[in-house]
């Protein structure tokens, strides 16, 4: 492209490439080399200020109170992908292995397990706060009903249960995801492959963890890197359930209600803090990015080519 | 699914130890189970949507009168909820619109070219596919506020359209490598433009990896909520699932209202999901897949 002669087809092409490039580096790469430089200046409210160097990520990681509430963040994030990876993907993987089976009904499964994944995390978020409402909401009601009374109980409103419920209905929302992504990878499997393995192996179980799981990996590194990077990306759902300050307590918390609140402010203290806001996120940022990268590496490895 | 599928079902049948026919059995009350799951809470908001606030808490298993449309009326007239759903349809398809439009420029020129720099221009864009914008949200915000942009719908199109290129531009370069070229050969024969062979030769065959292109961003422009909350103060440029939370505080004490409202608001996407399953799980899924 460089030193060359202007040409009829030459700007032809530019015509085609320019606009696109543009918006890409624009609203893309800029927002993200510039968060960067964001981090090493003092702040007032939206008003940039010093260059402070690394003044911002030493306050988010040492001085309290942010060291404890980014602590305690942090550590909500790794309980929301750990539940998830065995919950979410766990159950995801049995439901692609019976729809797999092509057993009579299995498209209607197909397409009722992937409905919540189309539906806004805003209304799966409205709609199981109202169900959780210790109450009047379904799932006390239905408790009450099959004559469970003792495990009725205000589910968002305690410290022990709120976290564990938001991560139960985020696994409701994307279950389908892992499961078709999980079936698509059986899918692509050979029939002869199945076929020889059903001659040598007794219990479909084995056959499961020695053959189907390690041909299926490429989907798992999928599922698995798409789950680490969600789970500490979590912001929608926790801001619809629990509110911008993780209520109760603090208890359903996570990086990403702390970043908003630290950059654009709560109800409670409206001011915006764009040099701690900047210094999260390129932490977050980074940690992200160092962490799927080293994994993604050492989940290909496992890789089989068919 | 095919014969071959079903033979080798057959075979598993004999061979293995639990008996086929009980684990089959086993994995359809699992999966009977499990759709329950996914569709009950789903039925019971649409149900609920049909009832007064007393139906509710006394008789919540019970069906509705559905002659009672009160608290949709209450929407339709109460709400600006036909307002946040022409913003939606706005923003989504001209998002969509400028995403297909850069995207197959960008991706024509890559795949149909041979110029110095293609290969880095598909890398530049594959790479925006890794990119987690919502942690750039500071410097868009000031980025937009310096453009004069802050609180209008143009912000949000802007990002949307830079979010869903990479995965556009990787999949339709990926498509258009694959259509033959001795059309577009017959044409330049005959003396027709670079533009006329692009919009008569190739956009024609290349309809199907739009297709796919633009229900992948569908999903996550139409239900973004993160962008509208920083970016639009405005009221009446609200988009529905940020128009929602407005609505669902003004409403917080009548619940039929409510979920008349959530329904109301996930039936679009519903409905077309309905119709088009199979093109939204495959679009949705292939980005993923390959």
């Amino acid at each position: 492209m460089f030193g060359m002669r202007i040409t009829r087809r030459g700007l032809w092409i530019a015509c085609l490439i320019v606009p696109p490039v543009l918006v890409l580096a624009l609203f893309t790469v800029y927002p993200i080399v510039t968060a960067l430089g964001y981090a090493f200046f003092d702040w007032n409210g939206a008003a940039q200020g010093d260059f402070v160097f690394l003044q911002n990520f030493r306050d988010v990681l040492f001085r309290e109170p942010f060291a404890t509430w980014t602590r305690n963040a942090f550590l909500h994030n790794i309980v929301v992908f750990a539940v998830l990876m065995v919950v979410q993907n766990g159950i995801g993987f049995l439901i692609a292995y019976a729809l797999w089976r092509n057993l009579p009904g299995a498209r209607f499964h197909r397409v009722a397990v992937f409905l919540p994944v189309v539906l806004s995390t805003i209304i799966v978020g409205f709609v199981w706060k109202l169900f959780f409402n210790p109450l009047f909401g379904l799932v006390n009601q239905t408790l009450r009903a099959i004559g469970l009374d003792m495990l009725a109980q205000p589910w968002l409103g305690q410290s022990s249960t709120a976290l564990g419920a938001l991560i139960l209905v985020n696994a409701w929302h994307w279950i389908g995801f892992p499961s078709l992504i999980y079936l698509a990878g059986m899918q692509r499997i050979p029939g002869e492959i199945m076929d020889a393995a059903r001659m040598d192996r007794d219990s479909e179980l084995s056959i499961l963890r020695r053959i189907v799981w390690p041909l299926i990996a490429p989907s798992a590194t999928i599922v698995f890197i798409l789950t680490f990077i969600g789970s500490f990306n979590w912001f929608e759902l926790p801001y619809i359930m629990a509110g911008v300050d993780g209520s109760p307590y603090g208890s359903t918390d996570v990086l990403g209600l702390y970043f908003y609140r630290t950059a654009f402010g709560n109800q409670s203290a409206g001011t915006q803090d764009f040099g701690h806001g900047s210094a999260l996120a390129v932490i977050t940022f980074l940690f992200i990015a160092v962490v799927a990268g080293f994994w993604t590496v050492h989940l290909r490895k496992r890789e089989i080519e068919l | 699914m095919t014969a071959v599928d079903a033979s080798r079902n057959a075979a598993a049948r004999e061979r293995s130890g639990l008996g086929v026919f009980t684990q089959d059995a086993l994995l359809q009350i699992f999966l009977i189970a499990n759709t329950f799951i996914m569709l009950f809470p789903i039925l019971v908001m649409v149900l609920n949507g049909f009832k007064t606030n007393a139906e509710i808490f006394s008789s919540p298993f019970a069906l509705p009168n559905f002659q009672n449309l009160s608290n949709f009326e209450a929407i339709a007239t109460g709400t600006s909820f036909v307002r946040y759903l022409f913003n939606s349809v706005l923003v989504t398809g001209l998002s969509i619109g400028f995403i297909l439009i850069l995207g197959t420029m960008a991706a024509y020129a890559i795949a149909r070219y041979a110029f110095r720099g293609s290969g880095l221009l598909l890398l530049f864009f594959i790479a925006g596919l890794t990119v987690p914008l919502k942690l750039a949200i500071i410097p868009l915000f000031i980025l937009m506020r310096d453009l004069g942009l802050l609180d209008t719908q143009f912000s949000l199109i802007c990002v949307y359209t830079a979010m869903g290129l990479p995965s556009t531009v990787f999949i339709m370069t990926g498509f258009i490598r694959t259509l033959p070229r001795d059309l577009e050969d017959a044409a330049r024969m005959d003396g027709a433009s670079e533009f006329k062979i692009m919009r008569s030769v190739i956009l024609p065959l290349a309809r199907p990896a739009m297709v796919i292109a633009a229900i992948q961003n569908l999903v996550p422009i139409w239900n973004d909520f993160f962008f509208p909350l920083v970016f639009i103060q405005t009221e009446s440029l609200k988009t529905l699932p940020q128009g929602l939370t407005t609505f669902m505080g003004e409403y917080n004490t009548n619940w039929g209202v409510l979920f008349a409202g959530l329904t109301l608001a996930a039936a679009p996407i519903t409905l077309v999901y309905i119709v088009l399953s199979r093109q939204f799980i495959n679009g949705m899924t292939s980005g993923a897949v390959k």
